[in-house]
C-alpha cells in the first residue's frame, strides 16, 4: 500500500479513538471533573496544543489529484499526493533560493520573485516557503510523540504491571532490566541505538522508546505494588477471579491516570531529543529541528539570513510551552501526590 | 554500610555486565560488520579492502571470541583502536578529559549555587507574585531547545556584542577563560530552568512541615528558618540530583563542545558519530554507565552524611 493511503487510515483511526475515548471518559463523573479541572486551568494552552494537532494531522490526510484548483502543466505535481496542508500553498509556491518574509525581490541579486509578496514567512536557502515549511512540521512533531508514546507506554505497563503484580523472580528480572538501561547515559544510549539501526523516523522512535520506558516503567510497577495490596483487589481474588482479569480489570484502570499524565510529560521531552538528534544529523527529515539544524550557518551570513531560523524556533518553542503548561495542569489534576517532580 | 557498600558494589558490577551485553547485542550481532567497513573505508570501496578492514578489526572472527575479547577489552580497559583511524582510544579519552573538565565542572558548580540560591529565593516568596512569576520564568526557560540557547548565545555575545569569541579553545591559563566563559554561561543558563523548579518543589515541601512551624513560634526569623531549617533537610532530594549528573562532567557535553570547538570528550563521542566509529562510541557509551554506577553508590553513601537518620545496610 502506498505511504500516503497508510497515513490517512492512522489519522481516521487517530480520529476514531479519541472520539471513542471521549465518550468513555463522558460516561466518568472523574474524567469529566478532570476535563473541566483542565479546560478551567489551562484553556489558552489546551487551545495552542489543539491547533498544532490538527494542523498535524491535516498534514497527514493527503490524496492525489487536484481539489478544484488548477494544477497547471506540472506533470510531477499531478501525480504526487498533496495533503490538506499542501493545498492551502499554491502547487508551484518556490523561488529559486532566498526570500525576505513579505520581499518583492530576491534576498541575494534582487530578481523579481514568481510570487512576489506572497511568502510571508521568506523562503529557505532553495527557495520554499517558511511558513510551508513550518506547518509541516507539525506532523513530524506529533509523530516523534505519539509513535514513541505507542512503544514506551505498553511496554512500561507490561513490564511494570508484571513486575508489581507477580513480583519474585519476574521482578529480579524487570528490575535488573531497568536499571542497565537506566544507567547508561540517555543521549548516548539514544544515539548508538540510531546509529546502529539506521535513519529513518520508526528507527529515531524505536530508539526513543527503549531509552525513555525505563521512568515509566518505574512508576508503573510502584503503584502495582500498592494496588495489589488494596482490599478490593483482595476481595476479587478471594472471589477466585483469574490473575488476568484482576490485572484488566482491577489494576489497569486504576493506572490510567498515570498514563496520560506521563504521555503528556513524556511529549515534550522527546519533540527537544530529536532536536538534537537532528543537529547530529540523524533526526527525522523534516522537523523543527532540522530546520534549526540548517539555519545554523545563516546567522554568520551577511546580512543575515534570520526568518528560518526564527519560524522553526517559534513553533517548536510554541509547541513545547503549550504542551509543559498542560503537563504540569493534567498532573495537578489528574494525580497530586504521586508523581511529583523527581529525580 | 561495609556490607551494604560491597552489595551495591556486586549489584552494579552486574548491571555493568548487562550494559556489556547490550552493546555486543547492538555493535556486534545487529550491525553488519559490512555496513560498519563500509561506512569506515568508504562506499566505493572494492570488496577486497573491506574484507581486509574487517579482518584488520576482527570482525571476523566467530561470535563467541568477539563476545569474549569484548568482555576482557572492556574489563581491562584496553580499548583497542577506533574504527575510523585506528588511533587508539585510550589516547583519545586522556587527550579530551582536561579540555571537558575545564568547563563543565564550572558550569555544574555554577549551575548548583544558582538553582539552590533562585530556588531559596522563590520558596521564601512562596504564593506570592514573586514566586509565582519566578515558575513562569522557569517553565518558559525550560521549554527553550537546547540547540537555540547555543545560537543565540554565539550569535548575540559572540558576533554582535564581541565580548568572547564565537569558539576555539587554548588550555594555557592566562587565556582558557576567554574561550569557556561563554559555554559556562549558556550552559548554566540552559539549565537553571528546571533546576530552579524542582529544588523550589522540594523546598516549599519541606515548608510545610512542622518543625518549619515550631521553629517559626520560637521566634525564628524566615530568612534562618530557610538556611538552617529547611536547606538542611531537603539535602536527600538535592544530593541524589546533583551526584548523579556529575558522571556528565567526564563524559563532557555533545553540543557544548562541538559548538564551541573545545576538544574534549563530548566533541570526542561527536566526531565518532559524525566518523561512523563504532568503537570509539562504544567505548563512550561503556565509560558513561560505569561512571554513572559508580557514582549512584556515592549517593546512597552520601546520604549518610546529609541526616544521621539513614543507615545503610
Amino acid at each position: 500500500m502506498e505511504s500516503h493511503v497508510v497515513s490517512n487510515i492512522v489519522v481516521a483511526a487517530l480520529l476514531a479513538g479519541m472520539a471513542w475515548a471521549a465518550w468513555l471518559a463522558r460516561r466518568s463523573d472523574l474524567w469529566r471533573d478532570a476535563a473541566r479541572g483542565l479546560r478551567r486551568r489551562r484553556p489558552v494552552a489546551l487551545l495552542v496544543v489543539g491547533i498544532y494537532v490538527v494542523v498535524g494531522l491535516a498534514d497527514a490526510v493527503s490524496w492525489v489529484g487536484g481539489f478544484g484548483e488548477s494544477l497547471g502543466a506540472d506533470i510531477v505535481a499531478r501525480h504526487k499526493p498533496r495533503s490538506l496542508i499542501d493545498r492551502l500553498f499554491p502547487v508551484d509556491f518556490r523561488e529559486r533560493s532566498y526570500s525576505a518574509p513579505l520581499a518583492d525581490v530576491e534576498f541575494y541579486g534582487e530578481a523579481p520573485l514568481q510570487h512576489p509578496g506572497a511568502h510571508l514567512l521568506g523562503t529557505d536557502i532553495l527557495g520554499r516557503d517558511i511558513l510551508h515549511l513550518v506547518l509541516k512540521g507539525a506532523r513530524i512533531a506529533l509523530l516523534i510523540g505519539g509513535l514513541t508514546s505507542l512503544i514506551v507506554i505498553p511496554l512500561a505497563l507490561l513490564f511494570g504491571i508484571s513486575a508489581g503484580y507477580f513480583g519474585g523472580r519476574i521482578d529480579d528480572v524487570v528490575f535488573f532490566v531497568m536499571s542497565t538501561l537506566a544507567s547508561i547515559p540517555g543521549l548516548l544510549l539514544l544515539i548508538a541505538l540510531v546509529m546502529v539501526m539506521g535513519r529513518g523516523p520508526v528507527q529515531v522512535c524505536v530508539a526513543m522508546g527503549v531509552t525513555s520506558w525505563v521512568g515509566f516503567c518505574r512508576v508503573v510497577r510502584g503503584e502495582t505494588f500498592k494496588l495489589r495490596e488494596l482490599d478490593y483487589v483482595q476481595a476479587a481474588r478471594a472471589l477466585g477471579t483469574s490473575e488476568l482479569r484482576i490485572i484488566l480489570r482491577h489494576i489497569l484502570p486504576n493506572l490510567m491516570h498515570l498514563v496520560i499524565i506521563t504521555f503528556v510529560l513524556l511529549f515534550s521531552g522527546l519533540v527537544l531529543s530529536e532536536a538534537i538528534l537532528a543537529w547530529l544529523g540523524i533526526g527525522i527529515d523534516g522537523s523543527w529541528g532540522q530546520m534549526i539544524d540548517q539555519a545554523r550557518d545563516e546567522l554568520a551570513r551577511d546580512p543575515i539570513i534570520w526568518w528560518n531560523l526564527s519560524a522553526a524556533s517559534a513553533a517548536l518553542f510554541g509547541l513545547i510551552l503549550a504542551v509543559n503548561l498542560v503537563g504540569d495542569a493534567v498532573r495537578d489534576v489528574l494525580d497530586p501526590r504521586t508523581l511529583r517532580e523527581r529525580p | 554500610m561495609l556490607a551494604y557498600v560491597m552489595r551495591r558494589l556486586a549489584y552494579g558490577f552486574l548491571t555493568i555486565q548487562g550494559v556489556l551485553l547490550l552493546l555486543f547485542a547492538l555493535f556486534f550481532l545487529y550491525a553488519k560488520p559490512e555496513d560498519v567497513a563500509r561506512r569506515a573505508v568508504g562506499e566505493k570501496a572494492p570488496p577486497e579492502v573491506i574484507q581486509q578492514w574487517i579482518v584488520n578489526h576482527g570482525y571476523d572472527r566467530s561470535w563467541y571470541v568477539q563476545l569474549g575479547d569484548h568482555y576482557r577489552r572492556m574489563l581491562t580497559f584496553d580499548f583497542g583502536r577506533s574504527d575510523a583511524d585506528d588511533e587508539p582510544i585510550a589516547r583519545r579519552l586522556r587527550r579530551g578529559i582536561l579540555p571537558s573538565l575545564s568547563f563543565t565542572v564550572p558550569t555544574f558548580a555554577l549551575g548548583i549555587t544558582l538553582g539552590i540560591a533562585l530556588s531559596l529565593f522563590v520558596a521564601y516568596f512562596r504564593e506570592t507574585y514573586i514566586d509565582r512569576t519566578g515558575v513562569v520564568l522557569c517553565v518558559l526557560a525550560m521549554s527553550v531547545s537546547v540547540l537555540l540557547y547555543i545560537i543565540g548565545g554565539q550569535f548575540l555575545i559572540g558576533k554582535v556584542l564581541h565580548w568572547f569569541p564565537i569558539s576555539g579553545f587554548d588550555p594555557s591559563p592566562q587565556v582558557v577563560l576567554r574561550f569557556i566563559a561563554l559555554p559556562i554561561l549558556i550552559g548554566v543558563v540552559g539549565g537553571v530552568g528546571s533546576d530552579v523548579r524542582f529544588y523550589r518543589t522540594v523546598f516549599i515541601e519541606e515548608t510545610n512541615r512542622d518543625y518549619v512551624r515550631t521553629a517559626r513560634a520560637k521566634g525564628c526569623g524566615d530568612g534562618r528558618i530557610m538556611a538552617r531549617h529547611v536547606l538542611p533537610n531537603a539535602m536527600i532530594p538535592i544530593l541524589t540530583r546533583v551526584v548523579v549528573a556529575i558522571p556528565f562532567l567526564f563524559t563532557g557535553s555533545l553540543l557544548l563542545e562541538s559548538f564551541f570547538g573545545i576538544p574534549g570528550l563530548g566533541a570526542v563521542t561527536v566526531e565518532a558519530i559524525n566518523g561512523n566509529d563504532f568503537a570509539t562510541l562504544r567505548v563512550m557509551v561503556y565509560i558513561g554507565a560505569l561512571l554513572f554506577v559508580g557514582f549512584q553508590i556515592l549517593t546512597d553513601i552520601s546520604y549518610t552524611f546529609v541526616d544521621p537518620r539513614v543507615r545503610l545496610g
